[in-house]
């Protein structure tokens, strides 16, 4: 486990630190702090005391399978509509669920990647609604006794200026329960009629329930980032939220310090990870406003709420998963989920990635963390990396300042990048060989990325971007620039060596960029000196 | 030939005695002429006598599928059969075709079986027969003079069985005589992986022995059977079935099953509950009756509900939604649960202390006639009805009813015996002994179909008049 666990937003009294991208979509005078990090505070009228914000999540993922949670049909997105729906996930009367292994076996993996424990046995709930997405007025979940509890995942921020410092924070995760995804209903106002599409229901959905030990817009989001990462890696869940595999409901609210929590409200339906930093930073914001106006806080969505509980399932007998100590002997092993069977198979956490990436390449943390947010890009390094001479540490720069800046600039992902792992390691061999200077190196991406194949030294040798190799080539250039620039010689050797940098760049236009800064240097000195 | 057992048809069949398509063939009539009783929702004359050809083809090369080949079977009107209306006698469900066969219905159809028809229900089953939750196939087969078996919960497949308690439906089985309720047991007992419910370990379908050595045999008489109500013609019949097995050689003890006078209360609780769950499916969305009414999707739900549903279905929704509500469930779905647990262990306790099998009546009297029926309201009906099978279903015991003499007025009393869970093989055994014993008279069906609802004299059985 991480070190440094910071539970909720201490450090009432500090200022707001900007923070990313987490600012809220401010409206308004009022000096409202946005997320931060170390604390979560409003400024506040001048005079009233300031605000602790507490948020809480609830994330909904799809388990990643081929068949739905209780019933036969297929699981995809995109279908046409009503095209994958067993009699079971229509409500036929007469029909039964029956429970799928692969999903019992996704939220086990996931309440392990989450250090929770897993409960041996575990119950399944009717909750009941009347809405039209949910054909058998109830939905089949894990009230009483959910399959994992008490777990927890750290997930980092950066702070500071310049975002350089990262800092582990800890969320606990309450529960994780299976239960069914409903159906989807439009609303054709137009029309006055709603399209009901039972594709969804009955897919298998992991609650993960965290606690309210978050502060602000920034923590959840980033919270949510990383259980993303988890679930991606274990296969758990393919979590991708524009395709409505990750939902997140926030639970938010306001309190003044050593006063009790005050009441929450529900953010819902929110499907990005950046809307969700907004949506949580606003509704705080709303809050703290709506409290210092004198107002209160409604909860809508509990006036709302159905006033009758749950019942046990009687179709499902109690959800039995073993270890290596409670498996029977003559129980057939493809019958049964097998705690740590599946444990010993668990891939590399993102955590557990990102240090070896550190380890091995010596890179920074924050290096590693940009590595693994973006889809294929450890690969891209590692791939640059074996093909070429330049040390770990210095290619990061280029993937990270170079390359991915450019696929941000066109909306492209590693994937699509029309620079492969392979051009770039040859730019970089040509670099680290001396053969160009780092600038022309940057004028040679920049012609790689017109993706029109040509290879990196055909690029230098059509521009003419090699650097001069001959050393007398050189000391004449250098020579000619001393005699011609007298006063700054003069100032040069009454020690002023700044001086120096203005007749290096005369050489560096002279050459048209085509010498090397550190020789040249080297060259002017030495002549200087006679 | 409509008065042998299955067995003997299936002999008769197989010997070329009587053919399928003429056994198919009478039973359609005698539904026919029998119309008057309203027993049939739907009958499959076509379907029936296509299905009759096909049995008839496979005894003509010698290779019936199985002792059921051939045979007519009604299949009560809450189990899904594909292609046919299945209504539970609801309005909700009026011209609901099913897509799918019920497990058990699919079974009997690979044995060859007849279907000649769906029966009728009380709406949604809250008190009939065929299926089995609180004594819907016991009560009427000792009213009628049938064998009525409800199977240990979870042997039977209850895929495609429109539920009304989950935790205690099973199919039941209605036969006329012991040993056909065993050709029928083999047929459908089980595991069935779309069941959840259904045990694991695999069954074997058993021949019942002749039971020759009663002295082995415990056999337990619960005091609280002995209930309020219960006529002086049941309470004779009942002491002379337990001097019957003392003078054959048995131990015959009396037990106290304590918490037998809870169980109504519980099962009560419980029932509605569990139907007001099971009935927020019937929305007029999916499926069944959808009402006109589209003001909103609230108002048409309230409406279809209305229209769809009677008067006892709705109180029993209602009363669910109550026990269901977050400040009720405590005390009382919470507490019923105990009770029945309790119930339930009352039962182990004494099969635990060596009684193998209890014997007590079936019912506290026989068949109340029409007039009076229609008088009291479903809630008493039910509540008395019930009140001496429904422990059994509580308790996921296995219960048998065998008809055992007739009343002063002509009509039929029976017995009912309960044994350990999924010891069918025993309790089967005890009941075929015993029917043995008893000789209950035939049903004489052309009497029946006189209009004129006269008490009518049958000849009365040697041992118990």
């Amino acid at each position: 486990m991480a070190a440094a666990v910071a539970r909720g937003c201490g450090g009432l009294w500090r200022r707001a630190r900007q923070c990313g991208a987490g600012g809220p979509a401010s409206h308004g005078q009022r000096a409202v702090a946005s997320s931060a990090t170390g604390g979560a505070v409003s400024a506040g009228k001048s005079g009233l005391a300031p605000w602790v914000p507490v948020v809480g999540l609830e994330i909904h993922a799809q388990i990643s399978s081929n068949s739905k949670l209780f019933s036969g049909s297929q699981v995809q997105f995109a279908a046409p509509p009503n095209s994958l729906v067993s009699f079971f996930d229509a409500s036929l009367p007469g029909t039964l669920p029956v429970l799928n292994r692969r999903c019992v076996e996704a939220a086990v993996m996931t309440g392990l990647a989450l250090n929770c424990s897993i409960n041996k046995k575990s119950l399944f709930d009717r909750k009941h609604y009347f809405y039209a997405d949910l054909p058998a007025g109830y939905q089949i979940t894990q009230q009483r006794v959910p399959i994992a509890v008490n777990g927890s995942l750290s997930y980092s921020l950066c702070t500071g200026n310049k975002m350089s410092q990262m800092v582990t924070k800890t969320v606990r995760i309450k529960q994780i329960q299976l239960e069914q995804d409903s159906g989807k209903s439009l609303h054709d106002d137009t029309r006055s009629q709603t399209l009901v599409d039972l594709n969804r229901a009955g897919v298998g959905l992991m609650e993960v329930v965290m606690e309210p030990d978050m502060c602000c817009g920034e923590e959840a989001a980033a919270a949510v980032r990383e259980l993303q990462l988890i679930l991606q890696t274990l296969g758990s869940s393919q979590a991708v939220m524009a395709e409505g595999q990750l939902r997140v409901d926030a639970n938010v609210s306001v309190h003044h310090p050593g006063e009790p929590y005050g009441v929450r409200t529900e953010v819902k339906n929110i499907n990005s990870i950046r809307f969700l930093a907004k949506a949580v930073d606003y509704e705080i914001q709303r809050q703290i406003e709506e409290l210092e106006n004198g107002g209160t806080i409604l909860n809508e969505t509990r006036a709302f709420d159905s006033k009758l509980g749950f019942m046990p399932e009687p179709n499902l007998p109690p959800l039995i998963v073993y270890d290596a100590k409670s498996l029977p002997a003559n129980m057939n092993h493809q019958q049964v989920v097998n705690i740590d069977w599946i444990h010993e198979r668990l891939p590399d956490l993102p955590s557990v990635k990102r240090e070896k990436l550190v380890e091995q390449y010596g890179i920074l943390p924050e290096h590693s963390f940009t590595l693994l947010n973006e889809e294929g890009l450890t690969e891209f390094y590692e791939n640059v990396v074996k093909q070429t001479q330049m040390k770990p540490k210095k290619v990061i720069g280029w993937i990270l300042n170079d390359l991915l800046s450019y696929l941000k600039q066109h909306s492209l992902t590693v994937k699509e990048s029309p620079v492969s792992s392979f051009l770039l390691a040859d730019l970089l061999n040509l670099l680290e060989k001396k053969v160009i200077s780092s600038t022309a190196a940057k004028q040679v991406l920049a012609e790689l990325w017109k993706g029109e194949g040509k290879t990196p030294l055909e690029i230098v040798k059509e521009k003419k971007l090699e650097l001069i190799q001959d050393q007398k080539e050189l000391e004449q250039i250098c020579q000619a620039v001393i005699d011609g620039q007298e006063n700054e010689v003069m100032a040069i050797k009454a020690g002023n060596q700044k001086v120096l940098n203005k007749l290096i760049g005369l050489v560096q236009r002279e050459t048209q960029g085509r010498s090397n800064p550190v020789l040249v240097k080297q060259l002017l000195e030495k002549k200087l000196s006679e | 030939m409509l008065r042998a057992s299955l067995r003997e048809v299936s002999a008769a069949l197989k010997e070329g005695r009587v053919s399928p398509t003429e056994l198919c063939r009478r039973c359609l009539s005698l539904i026919k002429s029998t119309k008057f009783l309203n027993a049939y929702i739907t009958v499959l004359e076509e379907a029936a006598l296509k299905q009759a050809e096909e049995s008839e083809k496979r005894y003509s090369r010698g290779q019936p599928l199985g002792v059921l080949d051939g045979i007519p079977i009604a299949v009560k009107d809450n189990f899904n059969t594909a292609g046919i209306e299945t209504t539970c006698a609801s309005n909700m469900l009026k011209g609901y075709v099913s897509p799918y066969n019920a497990t058990v219905v699919q079974k009997l159809m690979d044995q060859g079986a007849v279907l000649l028809g769906k029966t009728n229900l009380d709406e949604f089953a809250m008190g009939a027969l065929g299926s089995d939750t609180g004594g819907s196939t016991r009560n009427p087969a000792a009213h009628c003079g049938l064998v009525g078996l409800k199977p240990t919960y979870g042997l039977i497949s209850r895929h495609g069985l429109i539920p009304l308690v989950n935790s205690m439906d099973v199919p039941g089985i209605l036969t006329r005589c012991v040993d056909d309720a065993a050709v029928v047991l083999g047929s459908l007992a089980g595991h069935d992986p779309k069941d959840s419910t259904t045990i694991q370990d695999s069954f074997k379908p058993f021949e019942l022995p002749n039971l020759t050595d009663i002295s082995k045999l415990s056999i337990g008489i619960p005091k609280e059977y002995h209930a309020p109500g219960l006529s002086s013609e049941i309470l004779a019949v009942w002491s002379k079935a337990a001097d019957l097995f003392k003078s054959a050689g048995a131990k015959v003890i009396e037990v106290s099953l304590p918490h037998t006078r809870y169980s109504i209360v519980c099962y009560h609780v419980l029932c509605a509950a569990e139907v007001a769950s099971n009935m927020a499916r019937f929305d007029g969305l999916e499926y069944g009756h959808r009402s006109d009414m589209n003001k909103s999707t609230e108002s048409m739900y309230a409406a279809t509900r209305r229209e769809g549903f009677n008067d006892v279905v709705r109180g029993r929704i209602l009363s669910g939604n109550y026990f269901l509500l977050k400040q009720n469930y405590e005390n009382y779905f919470i507490k019923a649960q105990k009770v029945r647990r309790l119930i339930a262990n009352d039962f182990v306790k004494v099969f635990r202390s060596g009684v193998d099998i209890l014997l007590t009546p079936t019912t506290l009297s026989d068949a109340v006639p029409y007039m009076e029926f229609i008088k009291e309201d479903n809630r008493t009906r039910s509540a008395q009805d019930d009140i001496l099978t429904q422990a059994a279903n509580m308790a996921g015991l296995p219960a048998i009813n065998v008809p055992t003499a007739l009343s002063e007025r002509g009509l039929p009393v029976g017995l009912q015996f309960i044994g350990r869970s999924f010891q069918e093989k025993q309790l089967l055994t005890v009941a075929r002994w015993f029917e043995k014993q008893v000789k209950f008279p035939m049903i004489q069906l052309e009497v029946v179909k006189r209009h004129d609802h006269d008490v009518v004299q049958h000849q009365k059985s040697a041992s118990f008049s």
